[in-house]
């Protein structure tokens, strides 16, 4: 089971009580304007949450795995995504040893 | 751009909230993801990305200043992968 966009709309209609349109709009909009923002060059920075940078990739050969055959992988810019402190912290001190991949 | 600057381009794009409403939804969007990630669940964004722990076995680590020993345990940690539609818009 996955936290997704509808788990996340439900959640502002039963917290904050935003209407279910609203709601379903504000999960849209929040996502667009941080695809915006990375799309611009800019990074996003969600203090408590973690930063998405951009990273410049250099060219470089590539293989297809399965064929074995070379094929060039391109000059690219590739979003990252770096967890603060307190949701390391979070995360390391509730999930501990339960498995997820 | 930052959680503040955030908030202030979505109250603009949604003049029928009040701003303070607006602050507690961007928060409450932000801890639910956190509260998923803490208790192992995974996130999924169409679009977006996608949000999972991996696993970093224990090691044995050193304490940079006296030089000793020191065992590390295992953990979690968080990872984000983008998905299609960000790493297409994103590419340049």
């Amino acid at each position: 089971m996955a936290l997704t966009k509808a788990d996340l709309a439900e959640s502002l209609f039963n917290e904050l009580g935003l209407n279910k349109r609203e709601a379903k709009e504000f999960v849209e909009l929040f996502f667009e304007k941080i695809r915006e923002t990375l799309e611009s060059g800019e990074p996003v920075k969600l203090s408590g949450f973690g930063n998405f940078g951009l990273r410049k990739k250099n060219p470089r050969p590539g293989r297809n795995p399965k064929t074995g055959e070379e094929i060039p992988i391109s000059a690219r810019r590739v979003v990252t995504f770096r967890a603060s402190h307190k949701l390391k912290e979070r995360v390391e001190l509730n999930a501990g040893s339960r498995g997820q991949s | 751009m930052t959680k503040s600057e955030l908030i202030a381009l979505l109250a603009a794009k949604q003049p029928q909230l009040e701003y303070r409403d607006v602050e507690l939804a961007v928060k409450e969007l932000l801890e639910q993801m956190s509260a998923a990630l803490a208790v192992g669940e995974r996130i999924e964004v169409r679009g977006f990305g996608s949000f999972s722990l991996h696993y970093r076995p224990p090691r044995m680590g050193r304490n940079p200043k006296t030089g000793d020993s020191v065992r590390v345990p295992d953990k979690h940690v968080p990872h984000f992968k983008p998905g299609k539609e960000l790493r297409e818009r994103v590419d340049l």
